[in-house]
């Protein structure tokens, strides 16, 4: 697996804060696709990122808590699209079912991050919580 | 972002059509129409996917609760489906395996009886 490295490749970063709630989640989802289509991404491709972020942003908010807002940062290179969301300690992919069985909605929303994305991983950050980083490459 | 609900019965079943976006905010919507039809005691569902351009997790969760609810009284829910991305989200998360999805609503009705 090629390992991506942001910093040599980066053509540009966007940060995006939107209101923790139900109803700015599609403008999460809108934007990360403005970005990947200036990528040489296919549609399928652009359809698997909205619905990454969005998932993303949707496990924040029905995680609840105090958040007023959700970060999302986007890194992009020539062949890949880096997406940061920062939890505050909402998202647990490792304990996400490896897939959902007999019709289960637990869990969902992040096997299919894990199966969209190329890469997902967790980072803790200690009781502020951490961030889900996913990375999806061009013709992956 | 908007997401259309229209109901209506067909033959010995419903028909709940779907249009625009399913989300984490427009799902609620959906939620309160498939409940409304199982209280009223409607449990052949066909629930038609063809003008939906997009659905996510919770969306999934919506359709599922619908599922489970119907089966309960000894009904169904046939999908209508022909987007490939759409199809796609299913058979990742082997929603297939538990819908029935067919291309047309003539072919979902017959799937009910």
């Amino acid at each position: 697996m090629t390992k991506v490295t942001a910093e040599a490749k980066s053509l540009g970063t966007v940060d995006l804060r939107i209101p923790s709630k139900a109803e700015w989640v599609a403008v999460a989802r809108l934007t990360v696709a403005a970005i990947a289509n200036r990528l040489p991404f296919t549609v399928e491709d652009i359809e698997d990122l909205k619905l990454a972020i969005a998932e993303a942003c949707t496990y924040v908010i029905q995680a609840g808590g105090e958040r007023e807002h959700i970060d999302i940062t986007c890194d992009t290179g020539s062949d890949f699209l880096t997406i940061r969301v920062r939890d505050h300690g909402a998202i647990h992919p490792e304990s996400a079912p490896r897939r959902p069985s007999g019709g289960s909605v637990e869990g969902l929303g992040i096997f299919l991050i894990q199966a969209l994305m190329d890469d997902v991983k967790h980072t803790p950050e200690g009781e502020s919580g951490g961030e889900l980083v996913m990375t999806k490459r061009v013709g992956s | 972002m908007d997401i259309k609900v229209n109901v209506r019965e067909s033959g010995d079943a419903y028909v709940v059509e779907l249009g625009g976006e399913i989300d984490v905010y427009t799902s609620p919507k959906v939620k309160d129409a498939i409940t409304e039809l199982i209280d009223q005691g409607h449990y052949n569902l066909v629930i038609n996917l063809e003008k939906v351009r997009y659905i996510d997790s919770t969306g999934l969760g919506v359709l599922i609760g619908g599922l489970k609810r119907v089966r309960e009284h000894g009904g169904t829910v046939s999908l209508v489906c022909t987007n490939p991305q759409i199809r796609k989200i299913f058979d990742i998360t082997g929603l297939v395996k538990i819908f029935g999805i067919y291309d047309d609503e003539t072919e979902a009705q017959k799937a009910l009886v």
